[in-house]
């Protein structure tokens, strides 16, 4: 049985309170346990089929590729039930809560995809959900507010700091402090201490099993490119883990460059390459003035407005595996209206940006563009952007 | 050669127990809070009332293991323009009038300066000893070297869910005092003593051979008594002090109050 790694190069850790310990090492036991119990396997596997709607489609872009001029292919997460890749995550956390013996979960949302789906996956297991978010993004993205609540989750609105994910992050670990023993923290990303950043790839690896055998299938080879958002980084740990041993693909990860990199105003941890740091009890690439205090990320997209980054991603930056860029908030709304126009699909916002350096940064034989998310959660915000 | 971090805190808790004291008083105060010359005031009145050792908050942007009270000191004092060296010449200035200062600071902070650098700041400004509640056993043994070459004290935390063969481990490599918490959750007033605290004490008294500092949730004299009565060598005064200081209350009296209470 392999262990559950702690730290990917010198990223990774466990960083946090002397009382969340003991906790740590319950889930590790828990989820080594469960990763390879073939119970466990099946009623996940049986969720995620018949009521995530897994496998999710492969969907070749016509007209995204003749704009681009390479062929791209997308992996359809927002077809998932609840609208994104989130859900993957949520359900097999929720599963292994129960195999814990904890009915309450606590989760943070910033975009609300996590939110809504810890929420339904609570509502569908049976356990009590307690959604912890900035009130800035409760603000931009209140379709999701309204479908927590109806899914029967508690909203804790957070008021500190920039009010959006690193605050709602905070205030969440602050909760689990409080009721460790009865509670179970639903990391939304490949964040967070060990050993959820390894815990939470190995649940959303699946998008890029899928994917690796999808685009064979389709096209006889692999992918030159495989190009994913990275906010803490789950859905593109998710879609390169399979592809790390195939030298030949680039794996590309996207940030948010907000309202420019020199700006200042961003979430582009990685790309920025600042000094890392620890936050939210890891250690990886983190918005962090000299002093040692995080900033504030800004992204137009909720879910990439975040300081920090998954400590894997940073080791895979480090170690040259993989690359990671950063889209601004107008290249990521003008492919947001493009890909509608274009494609019949409403991205992400999130996702948008992984599109736009797929369409405008080239050249590729053939990318594959992980479609996290759904973007009907956006509309608002985006059309108040784009001037309708 | 003066004496070491680890020496003035030894001396300040045997100190304690010279005076009559049941056990050694410790407020905590924000650094720079509600600004610089605000916490250097404070920290000095708190010494003139009666405190033994002083512990000393760093003000840090996502402070995860405090509660809403100290969280919000932070936030103000970085607003009032705190940073890691001016709460350090804070700290050097009531090391000079002769409290041994242990600085609160979280990881990161840590880091930023690098721990090397770190560590001979604090050991310049003449502090004893740096408690950091995010950095548990597995991720300490560099900061212990440091610390050690320097002469000061890494204040390890340990928790009611600490089980007891980690325990054992914490309580081996502590150094000046073991901070134990008294409860299981962030720092912040309480209506009462976990009922299970002199277990706990116990617990961590069988396995370390340094003072047992206990913090977290003692927020009237009452419960200092109480954290004594269940053994505790020290007794840490935070959100209630530091709440004080955010409604203009006089700390020093309310220090002098929690020494009343610990007077055998």
């Amino acid at each position: 049985m392999t262990a559950v790694e702690h730290r990917f190069g010198p990223y990774g850790g466990q960083y946090v309170p002397e009382t969340l310990m003991a906790a740590l090492a319950e889930l590790e036991h828990a989820w080594l346990s469960a990763r390879d119990d073939a119970t466990y396997r099946a009623e996940l596997d049986v969720l995620l089929k018949s009521y995530v709607g897994r496998p999710t489609p492969l969907y070749r872009a016509e007209r995204l590729s003749e704009e681009a001029g390479h062929p791209i292919y997308l992996k359809r997460e927002d077809l998932n039930h609840t609208g994104a890749h989130k859900i993957n995550n949520a359900i097999g956390q929720a599963l292994l809560a129960i195999r814990m013996g904890k009915q309450r979960i606590i989760a943070e949302t910033g975009a609300g995809q996590h939110g809504v789906a810890a929420a339904t996956a609570c509502a569908l297991l049976g356990l009590e959900c307690l959604v912890y978010m900035g009130t800035e993004d409760m603000r931009r993205q209140k379709p999701n507010v309204e479908r927590m609540e109806l899914l029967g989750a508690s909203m804790k609105p957070v008021e500190a700091g920039s009010r959006t994910l690193k605050e709602a992050v905070s205030a969440a670990i602050r909760d689990w402090v409080e009721n460790v023993g009865t509670t179970h923290y639903l990391i939304g990303s490949c964040v967070g201490p060990a050993p959820y950043p390894a815990l939470v790839r190995d649940l959303q690896r699946v998008i890029g099993d899928e994917a690796r055998a999808q685009v064979l299938d389709a096209t006889g080879r692999l992918p030159a490119r495989v190009i994913a958002c990275v906010g803490g980084g789950s859905n593109s740990i998710g879609i390169f883990t399979p592809f790390l041993k195939d030298a030949d693909v680039q794996l590309i990860g996207v940030e948010a460059a907000g309202e420019g990199l020199d700006s200042g105003r961003h979430g582009a941890p990685l790309t920025a390459a600042g000094l890392p740091g620890v936050l939210h009890g890891s250690f990886s690439a983190v918005m962090q003035d000299e002093d040692g205090q995080i900033l504030a990320a800004h992204s137009i997209s909720a879910g990439l407005d975040y300081p920090g980054s998954g400590p894997e991603h940073t080791w895979l930056r480090d170690s040259g595996r993989a690359s990671y860029v950063a889209v601004t908030d107008a290249e990521a709304l003008e492919t947001f209206a493009r890909t509608a126009r274009l494609e019949g699909i409403i991205p992400a916002l999130e996702s948008a940006h992984a599109l736009a350096w797929a369409l405008d940064h080239g050249p590729s034989d053939l990318d594959l563009v992980c479609l996290s998310g759904r973007g009907d959660k956006d509309l608002v915000e985006a059309l108040e952007h784009l001037g309708r | 050669m003066s004496i070491s971090g680890v020496e003035r805190i030894a001396a300040a808790f045997e100190g304690a127990r010279a005076d009559g004291r049941r056990a050694a008083l410790m407020p905590y105060l924000m650094g720079g809070f509600p600004d610089l010359a605000g916490s250097l005031a404070i920290g000095r009145a708190c010494v003139r009332a009666g405190a033994d050792l002083l512990e000393l908050g760093v003000p840090f942007s996502d402070p995860l293991a405090d509660g809403p009270v100290i969280h919000a000191a932070g936030t103000a004092a970085l607003k009032a323009g705190a940073t890691l060296d001016r709460v350090l010449e804070v700290a050097g200035e009531l090391a000079r009038d002769g409290a041994p200062v242990v600085l609160m600071c979280y990881s990161n902070m840590i880091m930023a300066r690098g721990l090397e650098r770190f560590a001979d700041r604090l050991a310049a400004a003449g502090a004893s000893g740096l408690i950091v509640p995010d950095l548990p056993l597995e991720e300490a043994g560099d900061a212990l070297r440091v610390c050690d070459e320097r002469g000061l004290a890494l204040v390890p935390l340990a928790a009611p869910t600490t089980p007891d063969e980690r325990l054992e481990r914490i309580g081996g490599r502590a150094r000046g005092f073991l901070y134990a918490v008294s409860l299981v959750g962030t720092t912040g007033e309480r209506t009462a003593v976990a009922e299970a605290l002199p277990a706990f004490v116990d617990r961590v008294g069988a396995r370390t051979d340094v003072p047992i500092a206990v913090g977290f949730g003692i927020g009237t004299p009452a419960q200092a008594t109480a954290a004594a009565d269940a053994g505790a060598d020290g007794v840490i005064i935070g959100s209630r002090l530091v709440r004080a200081a955010r409604e203009g209350d006089n700390v020093g009296a309310l220090v002098s109050e929690f020494g009343q209470a610990l007077v055998k």
